[in-house]
């Protein structure tokens, strides 16, 4: 796996800075600072949208207006001033490249930097034995690069921009888009409804393997750049998909907002693995800069015996609001949340995930990992809600707390809502301090304060990490390290 | 080697070492003993870095360097080891990796190349089944669920991987059965072998039956006030520390 190896060879390369601050001259594309109606008639011109999709941002666009941005999470951040934040930006280019050769070579340098696995490029370059990993690199807003289109296509996989499935597949999009996160559902998904750039779309066909694990990169590089990705994936009936995410981005001393939307969509029997690892700059260590990243995840487990499995490393962005969370209404079906959140420096993280078991048989497992560094904010907020008619629910929840230092803070709030007496509900959660003794132990066995910090956390995080595919599992134990450099104390 | 000058040290401002002295050469066996409170445990630390552990007074040469200074992970570069009285648990993190990572991060210190996997195994295999542990422990959790004998075993274990110029075990014999008090001896012996000095911390005389000391040092209230042969050790045993000192 020569591609794992360069990944960790290039995160050890790290000085204590944070590695990824640096950005590309590329020239951008950019609609004027601000929203309004004509901001999404620009984007949706800009992307040759068809009408339909047009009324559907602008609904959504109307929507948002008339909605508050939440403040229930224990975060605190300054208010976000709309009128100065650029909501469409991509990069210069007259037609869409057809091969990496085509690439802005600039651009790749930035995914060379940014130490994405390049295991794709082993298997471009005809070396054996290279696991395929399909990448479709989103710089900015729209994609430049989609690779293994063929061998997916002949899978029956469709795997493109989110803004190619419009044109190509309307008639999928129209159907699922919004199912599961519905326009209003809160205010960032109103936003990202109206104004999302590109994102990813899959589709996999009734009884598919999906022959490789599918990733997407995300970056976030334009000055003030709101960055509205979007996701979509359907997995029909029997077939399976594993799905990774990562993200970076460069340093940059203005706060970037990020308001994602993913919905995934699972029919009978099929199952959705979908990781994450998150590590957008997290803002220097008096808290200036950093990216506000928020994200609504949801997955509709809606066909009997449907799995989702969700898995987030989170590292970064200086303010995170998250809850990866799944609709538990196919009987039989099974929703899973690993995750690993860690702060540092002012750091704040609310995130945690929701599982709302409505039919009968369903099963969620939710496994959290905080970790508190410097004078950072770390809390787990989680819902397991029972519907009167779902009989035999089981839900296991496990929350730790680890904390690094002792100016930082872990919170948990688990929500349990049962209105079936037949479930089965456990929660256990522990609080506790990275140990003087481990930290010596270590020490005293030849590894310097870092090392032993880094080794200790990854411990900690092992039942989360496990549910990482490989390629990523390497790269996240890494960044675990970094994220919590000269932490100690 | 190792010379220990009149070294103070103290623990939470209150001085537990007061003026030791100490000199071990290349391969040989130095054996403290002492009761409880003694500063056996204290002096070890010092040796080894602990950060709340601090030397007021003094200083501690290993190889004709004063290390009084460097951090923990500095010392095991130079080529020390502690063994510990109760070597702690980390939780998710495997044996196997925890001993890799260890052994790179003293060979990054001296400027060599990473040990392959490849190889590491091949190593750590080998010092396995010379120490009689079961292959299956090196992939469990570091320490997790061991029983007290299999601890220090894992402890013999680590040291012959890291290889060390000078060990300095803590109590390396306690709560230990006959057996793996055997096992402990049988580590001890082979490391000697290679030319490993060894500073063995004990409480009792009976580890002493298997691992023929050099020098018997006494210590009391946080100073060496006898030393002597192997058989100072018996005499240790016969008549009680108050009689000897």
């Amino acid at each position: 796996m020569a591609g794992t190896q360069e990944t960790q060879q290039q995160v050890e390369e790290i000085t204590g800075e944070y590695k990824y601050g640096f950005s590309t001259d590329v020239e951008m594309d950019m609609a004027p600072k601000g929203l309004s109606e004509d901001i999404v008639r620009f984007i949706s011109a800009k992307k040759n949208e068809p009408e339909w999709l047009l009324d559907w941002r602008l609904k959504a666009y109307r929507a948002w207006l008339k909605m508050d941005e939440p403040d229930w999470a224990k975060v605190n951040y300054p208010k976000i001033n709309y009128d100065d934040v650029y909501f469409y930006a991509a990069p210069k280019s007259q037609d869409k490249p057809k091969s990496l050769d085509e690439v802005d070579p600039e651009l790749l340098r930035v995914y060379e930097k940014l130490g994405i696995p390049l295991a794709e490029q082993e298997v471009l370059a005809g070396v054996e034995g290279a696991r395929k990993i399909a990448v479709d690199a989103v710089f900015d807003s729209v994609s430049v690069a989609t690779t293994f289109r063929e061998e997916l296509k002949k899978a029956g996989v469709i795997f493109m921009s989110i803004s190619e499935a419009v044109h190509e597949y309307p008639e999928l999009v129209q159907k699922y888009m919004g199912t599961v996160v519905p326009q209003r559902d809160n205010y960032f998904a109103a936003l990202n409804c109206a104004v999302f750039s590109d994102g990813t779309f899959v589709y996999i066909p009734k009884g598919v393997r999906c022959p490789m694990e599918l990733s997407t990169y995300f970056r976030i590089n334009a000055e003030n750049t709101g960055q509205f990705e979007r996701t979509l994936i359907i997995a029909e009936e029997g077939s399976y998909v594993s799905y990774l995410e990562g993200c970076t981005a460069p340093m940059r001393d203005e706060n970037q907002l990020h308001a994602a939307v993913v919905e995934l969509v699972a029919l009978d029997d099929a199952e959705i693995k979908y990781s994450t690892v998150q590590n957008w700059y997290p803002g220097d260590k008096d808290g200036k800069g950093g990216i506000y990243n928020f994200v609504t995840k949801r997955a509709l487990c809606k066909g009997k015996n449907s799995k989702v499995s969700w898995t987030q490393v989170e590292t970064g962005s200086a303010v995170t609001w998250k809850y990866p969370s799944c609709v538990l209404a196919g009987e039989g079906s099974v929703g899973e949340f690993y995750s690993v959140a860690v702060t540092n420096n002012l750091q704040q993280a609310d995130t945690g995930t929701k599982m709302i078991h409505m039919a009968p048989n369903t099963r969620s497992t939710i496994i959290s990992k905080g970790i508190s560094a410097g004078r950072s904010q770390n809390c787990y907020r989680g819902l397991v809600k029972v519907l009167s008619g779902a009989e035999n629910v089981r839900n296991y929840t496990q929350c730790d707390s680890l904390l690094v230092s002792s100016t930082s803070a872990a919170h948990t709030v688990p929500y349990i809502e049962v209105k079936n007496p037949t479930a089965q509900i456990e929660h256990e959660a522990t609080t506790s301090k990275i140990s003087e003794d481990q930290l010596f132990y270590c020490q005293a066995r030849g590894l310097d304060e870092e090392e032993a910090v880094a080794m200790i956390v990854n411990g900690f995080c092992k039942e989360v990490m496990q549910h990482l595919p490989m390629e990523f599992a390497v790269e996240a134990q890494k960044l675990l390290g970094i994220s919590l450099e000269g932490s100690v104390g | 080697m190792l010379t220990v000058s009149d070294l103070r040290v103290s623990v939470e401002n209150k001085e537990i070492i007061k003026g030791l002295s100490l000199e071990v050469k290349p391969g040989e066996v130095h054996a403290i003993m002492g009761l409880n409170g003694a500063g056996k445990s204290t002096l070890a630390n010092a040796i080894a870095g602990r950060s709340d552990y601090e030397v007021t007074a003094g200083s501690i040469e290993f190889d004709g360097k004063d290390i009084s200074e460097l951090e923990p992970h500095e010392r095991v570069g130079e080529g020390l080891f502690l063994g510990f009285q109760y070597p702690v648990e980390i939780p998710g993190v495997s044996n196997l990796n925890f001993m890799r990572t260890a052994l790179n991060g003293v060979r990054r210190y001296r400027g060599e190349e990473d040990m392959s996997a490849a190889e590491f195994m091949k190593l750590v295999r080998a010092k396995a089944a010379e120490l009689k542990m079961d292959v299956e422990m090196l992939k469990r959790f570091v320490n997790v669920g061991f029983s007290g004998g299999e601890k220090k075993r894992n402890e013999m274990v680590q040291m012959a991987v890291l290889n060390p110029k000078l060990a300095v075990l803590d109590e390396t014999d306690s709560g230990l059965d006959i057996d793996a008090l055997r096992v402990v001896a049988d580590g001890i012996n082979a490391q000697r072998k290679n030319d490993t000095a060894i500073l063995l911390i004990t409480h009792y005389q009976r580890l002493l039956n298997y691992v023929q000391p050099d020098v018997v040092h006494v210590m009391i209230d946080g100073k060496i006030v006898k030393s002597g042969g192997k058989e100072l050790a018996a005499e240790l045993e016969e008549k009680g520390y108050a009689d000897v000192a």
